[in-house]
């Protein structure tokens, strides 16, 4: 292939951005992590020092460190599949020829996913209180005590599962409702000849059909979910106890609180390494089971 | 018997998840109106009593709420339009141009787009400072001008361009760039509506990065003021709703005009990656 100059000039302008803007930063995060750069390296770069894996050490003996990992996990553990659940029922519900006035209910149920995450935060605080909240009025209805949802460690992680939910289902149900549309019908009239009841229709046709874009639903959420930081920097500042700290906000309060650049930068590679693993895991077992 | 309840059950099933999916939006439209501490008394009302545009008044007048949307306008709008113009650019050339290392380049940006922004966030900021651009509009915009995810998009919408009408198109003597502009750009205009609609909502929604690189408050966009605004003012309820619904009402309305596109490009990020 020869390089004709004006395929460069169409392909430079947005490598430049890239590379420098972003690959190049990367690539330095990883040396950055081996220093020791705080508030006096940001002063002046004299006081910088080389520390080698001293960050990642240190880090595994900050017991804040692993309650953001555990609380980390507890959130993608719990949140993936409740919500991935919650956008599965929801495009069924929608492709079902019983339902009515469809694209009303999809444009409604999609409407959370591009609100601005702050704002709706700011609102679900508010729905949550404990004394005011309309969530605590309705139970209390119900006749059940009130929950201090965004105060009590217990269930301010809970709380903020349950939000996200809410805040995301609408998103992966339009891809599932695409996928379920492009499932042909004749294999479901074929299951009904078999006198194969609706829930078995469900098992043993619609759930493998959708097999890949689960695979795919489900490692686009779980790299998604494992970033989470702004339902926390609203909602609950971290608190109460530190239950609500995640990597990033970890990662955001040491690099940009205390400027703690070396420690933030390996938290951040850290992070990358476990979305990865479990990336690299998910597939390994679809891979199996197929 | 069980297909006579089914309608009923299915219908009722999505009635119940819409109406979790809106009340929140619903009640804080509906608090926005209400007199400064009207919504903090049990029971808590759904409507207001007498509705006013108290809250409104005293963001725009009194808390600069006028200020925070130009930004996030000015911003996403510049945003979308750079990165719009050198994605397009980039992502033709990838499908359809050939050049020395095309497939190897391209296979190094998709092979980095599983790397998280949050790991080039320290050493951006180390730069960004370096060029005096922390602080600045500049420091939102210059970063985000290309994207590899845009990249991809039109790469992939790109491909089915026939490259017998780009021939002709060159021997008729015409331009690379006039290619590009008479008979690329228009073919790619599904493409490019969904991702300016993606780029637009993700840049005017996005919190981390302008929270970092804007610490100067003339300069934040509304989710990072907002979410300053309800650190300071914690119990006034109506007034932190109104911000809300001006937060999050050009967006919606935004993507009620332009469902069609969005949704296009949302499944043609995924159902092809």
């Amino acid at each position: 292939m020869n390089a004709p100059p004006f395929a460069w000039v169409f392909v430079g302008p947005a490598l430049l951005v890239i590379g420098v803007f972003f690959l190049l930063p990367v690539a330095a995060a990883l040396g950055l992590s081996l220093t020791d750069f705080d508030i006096y390296a940001l002063a002046d770069l004299d006081n910088l020092r080389f520390v080698g894996l001293d960050n990642y050490l240190r880090m595994l003996q900050t017991p804040l460190f692993w309650q953001a990992l555990g609380n980390t996990l507890y959130f993608v553990v719990v949140g993936v599949p409740l919500s991935i659940a919650v956008s599965l029922g929801a495009a069924l519900l929608l492709h079902s020829r019983l339902a009515r006035f469809r694209s009303f209910f999809r444009t409604a149920l999609f409407a959370p996913v591009v609100t601005s995450l702050v704002a709706v935060a700011v609102v679900w605080r508010y729905l949550f209180h404990t004394r005011y909240g309309m969530v605590n009025h309705v139970l209390d209805q119900l006749g059940v005590q009130p929950i201090d949802w965004l105060g009590d460690p217990h269930w301010a992680m809970p709380t903020i599962i349950l939000f996200a939910a809410w805040k995301n289902f609408g998103y992966n149900m339009v891809i599932f409702l695409a996928n379920l549309q492009a499932i042909p019908e004749e294999l479901y009239e074929a299951a009904r000849i078999d006198g194969a009841s609706w829930f078995r229709q469900l098992l043993h046709v619609t759930l493998p059909m959708l097999g890949p874009t689960l695979l795919l639903v489900g490692i686009l959420t779980t790299a998604g979910y494992f970033q989470l930081f702004a339902e926390p920097y609203v909602m609950t500042q971290g608190g109460p106890l530190h239950s609500t700290v995640s990597m990033l906000y970890f990662m955001y309060e040491e690099g940009f609180k205390w400027w703690n650049f070396g420690v933030a930068s390996a938290v951040a590679l850290l992070l990358f390494g476990l979305i990865f693993a479990v990336t690299w895991l998910l597939l390994r077992l679809s891979g199996r089971g197929a | 018997m069980a297909t006579r309840l089914a309608p009923a059950i299915v219908n009722g099933l999505l009635i119940g998840l819409t109406l979790v999916s809106l009340f929140p939006l619903l009640w804080m439209l509906s608090v926005s109106f209400m007199p400064a501490g009207a919504a903090s008394v049990l029971p808590p009302p759904l409507l207001p009593d007498s509705p006013t545009l108290a809250n409104y008044r005293e963001l725009f007048v009194r808390a600069g709420m006028l200020h925070y949307v130009a930004n996030s306008l000015l911003l996403a709008a510049a945003v979308t339009l750079c990165s719009l113009v050198l994605n397009t650019m980039a992502g033709y050339a990838f499908a359809k141009l050939a050049f020395a290392g095309r497939e190897r380049l391209f296979r190094i940006l998709i092979g980095a787009l599983v790397i998280p922004g949050q790991v080039a966030m320290m050493p951006l900021f180390l730069l960004l400072n370096h060029m005096g651009l922390v602080n600045t509009y500049g420091g939102v915009v210059v970063p985000a001008m290309a994207g590899i995810f845009g990249i991809y998009l039109v790469r992939q919408y790109a491909l089915s361009i026939p490259d017998e009408l780009l021939e002709a198109a060159r021997m008729d003597g015409a331009g690379e760039f006039r290619i590009f502009a008479i008979i690329v750009v228009p073919l790619l205009r599904p493409v490019l509506s969904a991702l300016a609609v993606f780029t637009f909502l993700g840049c005017w929604n996005d919190f981390m990065w302008p929270l970092i690189v804007l610490t100067d408050d003339e300069l934040q966009t509304l989710p990072v003021a907002l979410a300053s605004l309800s650190r300071e003012h914690v119990q006034d309820n109506e007034m932190m709703m109104a911000g809300s619904v001006v937060t999050v009402l050009p967006v919606l309305v935004l993507f009620l005009a332009l469902q069609k596109h969005y949704v296009q490009g949302l499944l043609m990020g995924s159902v092809k990656g």
